[in-house]
């Protein structure tokens, strides 16, 4: 018999801190899956956010910036403007990146900033205890909207593919979902081809992933992936909405 | 060495490429435009990097990812833009990353105005953001100390890690005055182990500012404050004119320091006993040669362009060992050097 | 002819591989381990088709697969 799953290398073997259930060591694991493919540990860079995955860098065996909330597009920037040769991507929350960090990924996008942007989604502020997300479906109940979000006095959810793809300047934006095992496999397609873009420098990539919360959404981890593809889906259309023809196929 | 006429933020600009600054990132703000436009012009004919970023914020983060992945990176405001910066100094300062802030001075609160302004003070050399921590801050007095303190504050920012700041203001910024430009540096000579370049050869290099576990967050705390105290300890930078046989010596940084030079000059013919103390760093402050003069029996005027921020430096130096008066002006208003003049004369 | 290791020590028995199992032969055992979670064990060995469903799904990378 052969091995045909195992850890990748990127990741450390520290034990992650995240609540059971969520999906962030998913995604983790599939970035690490991704840098292992393209065989990127020796010249990649990643940048954390402020939110759940402010630890990313104890989990990736790759060299990392911790950003302030919201500023990890802005961080990639520089990194990747002083070193073009290296690969660069942020990880980065519905909170961090379509809140307080709206300007830093709208100009990242718009510039065509050779980075890849991981992008969770999962409508809710995690770490600081479950408040409203600028992704918190209208009507969805959270710390901060107790009675659910109420549409008419605090506005509706940014969905941040559609946004970004209003601008010239992305290369590569697809939305995937961690709600069940097939998705997962095309999330990791997802994940290894916004990389490949910029590796081929075509420009940027953000691959947005519906996560869950179950601690915060108060659900079993298996009801929150149910509440992914059964509520999140249908607000949040799957798909590519973004790529270079000219990129080469992924084998994935 | 050819002497030629240059304009303060144009000097500081060809002054930082000079001393190897290969990333500039920055936004539109008077009185410091001319820094990112000299930058635009100039970086693509060193191979560096110009950006004008969507925000002072997003600009001192791009400096963050920069500095700390090995380049020398620089961003240039001028005071709201400077508040707005602080977040990423904080951050920067704690992560321990090289690079240099240039704070072209206006006149506040608030949106203020486009005059000069010493009002800063506080915010440049008490930290200006969250937490407890240092600048390395510069005062030029003059175009050429605009070009000498812009290497200097690169090269010590790389040698502490540590973020400098060069606190200039809107008429030192504008002034043009005759300048010796230094040779090239040679950037092979930058050797930065620590930095976020990829893990080749070697384990994680991870920047970082986060203490979650209490005794995490102490020690590193600890490690900043031991870093500050070396600083202390041997970057003092001072310049004294006159005070060895003076009654009265004006303590004055920056454009100040130029009028009350002229004023002491006044006083002086006049038969009155006055020196200077111009301190060139801000942070650390110059506290031990005020303490000496007054130990001297000096008394001090310290002259601002601002309600007095630095005198209150002063008076802790000084320690009641002598007398310290002062005299300044509000944001908007630029101190001439007739009122320092008979500011002396009541004194002496 | 397949099977999947699970580590027990990384498992923090959320139960995804045990809904993802389309031969549902994953459980949570009887018991603790070191972070104070019941870890998941596979029931019948013989019937594990090595489809990685499971470890696709694991939030803890703590399933291999052989095959």
């Amino acid at each position: 018999m052969q091995k045909v799953f195992e850890r990748p290398k990127a990741l450390s073997d520290k034990k992650m801190h995240y609540c059971p259930g969520c999906t962030h060591g998913i995604v983790h694991r599939l970035v690490a899956e991704a840098i292992d493919h393209f065989g990127l540990q020796e010249k990649t860079i990643g940048v954390a956010p402020v939110g759940c995955a402010v630890l990313a860098y104890e989990y990736f065996n790759l060299d990392f910036q911790e950003a302030a909330h919201g500023r990890a597009p802005a961080v990639a920037t520089g990194i990747k403007r002083v070193l073009p040769e290296s690969v660069v991507f942020t990880y980065q929350g519905d909170g961090d990146l379509a809140s307080i960090g709206l300007a830093e990924i709208v100009h990242a996008a718009t510039r065509g900033e050779k980075i890849t942007v991981i992008f969770i989604n999962n409508a809710i502020y995690g770490m600081t205890g479950g408040q409203m997300a600028p992704t918190t479906l209208p009507g969805q109940k959270t710390t901060t909207s107790p009675y659910g979000r109420d549409t008419s006095r605090v506005g509706f959810p940014i969905r941040v593919c559609e946004l970004l793809n209003t601008l010239d300047g992305p290369a590569y934006l697809a939305r995937v979902s961690m709600h069940d095992p097939k998705n997962v496999l095309q999330a990791g397609k997802a994940i290894k081809k916004a990389f490949q873009v910029q590796l081929e420098g075509k420009g940027f990539s953000l691959v947005e992933v519906l996560s869950s919360c179950p601690t915060n959404w108060g659900m079993t981890p298996n009801q929150a992936l149910k509440w992914v593809e059964e509520k999140m889906v249908p607000y949040y259309p799957l798909g590519v909405f973004r790529t270079p023809e000219e990129v080469s196929s992924c084998d994935a | 060495m050819e002497k030629i006429m240059m304009k303060g933020n144009e000097a500081l600009a060809e002054g930082a490429i000079r001393a190897g600054c290969r990333f500039f990132a920055g936004y539109p703000i008077t009185p410091q435009n001319e820094v990112p436009e000299y930058m635009s012009r100039r970086m693509p004919e060193v191979d560096g990097v110009f950006l004008q970023a969507e925000s002072e914020v997003s600009a001192i983060n791009m400096v963050y990812g920069a500095g700390g992945a090995g380049c020398r990176a620089m961003t240039s405001s001028s005071s709201p833009g400077i508040s707005l910066k602080q977040e990423g100094i904080s951050y920067i300062a704690c992560a321990q990353v090289p690079c240099v802030i240039v704070n072209v001075a206006r006149g506040g609160p608030g949106l203020g105005g486009l005059t000069s302004s010493q009002a800063d003070y506080f915010q440049a050399t008490k930290g200006g953001g969250h937490g407890d921590y240092r600048l390395i801050v510069f005062s030029p007095g003059t175009v050429q100390e605009m070009v000498d303190l812009i290497g200097l504050a690169f090269d010590k920012a790389d040698e502490y890690r540590n973020p400098a700041m060069i606190l200039s203001d809107a008429i030192m910024g504008q002034m043009m005055e005759p300048v010796v430009l230094p040779e090239m540096r040679d950037l092979q000579q930058i050797n930065k182990p620590w930095a976020t370049t990829g893990m080749k050869n070697r384990g994680q290099n991870l920047i970082n500012s986060l203490g979650l576990l209490p005794e995490d967050l102490v020690r590193i705390n600890q490690e900043l404050q031991e870093k500050y105290k070396r600083i202390e300890a041997n970057e003092v930078r001072y310049a004294v004119e006159d005070v060895d046989d003076a009654d009265l010596v004006l303590v004055a940084y920056g454009t100040s320091s130029r009028i009350a030079r002229s004023a002491m000059g006044l006083a002086r013919k006049e038969g009155k006993k006055v020196g200077l103390l111009r301190p060139i760093t801000l942070w650390p402050f110059p506290k031990q040669p005020l303490a000496d003069l007054a130990a001297a029996g000096k008394r001090f005027l310290v002259v601002e362009m601002s309600v007095g921020q630095m005198v209150e430096d002063v008076i802790l130096a000084v320690n009641d060992r002598s007398k310290v008066d002062f005299f300044g002006v509000p944001n908007g208003a630029v101190p001439t050097v007739r009122q320092v003049y008979n500011r002396i004369m009541e004194i002496l | 002819m397949a099977k999947i290791d699970i580590n027990e020590e990384r498992c923090k028995g959320c139960e995804l591989c045990v809904h993802a199992c389309p031969k549902g032969i994953l459980a949570l055992a009887d018991k603790f381990n070191n972070q104070g979670y019941r870890p998941v064990e596979i029931l019948d060995a013989e019937k594990c088709i090595g489809c990685a469903f499971c470890a696709r799904m694991c939030p803890d990378v703590a399933i291999e697969v052989y095959k």
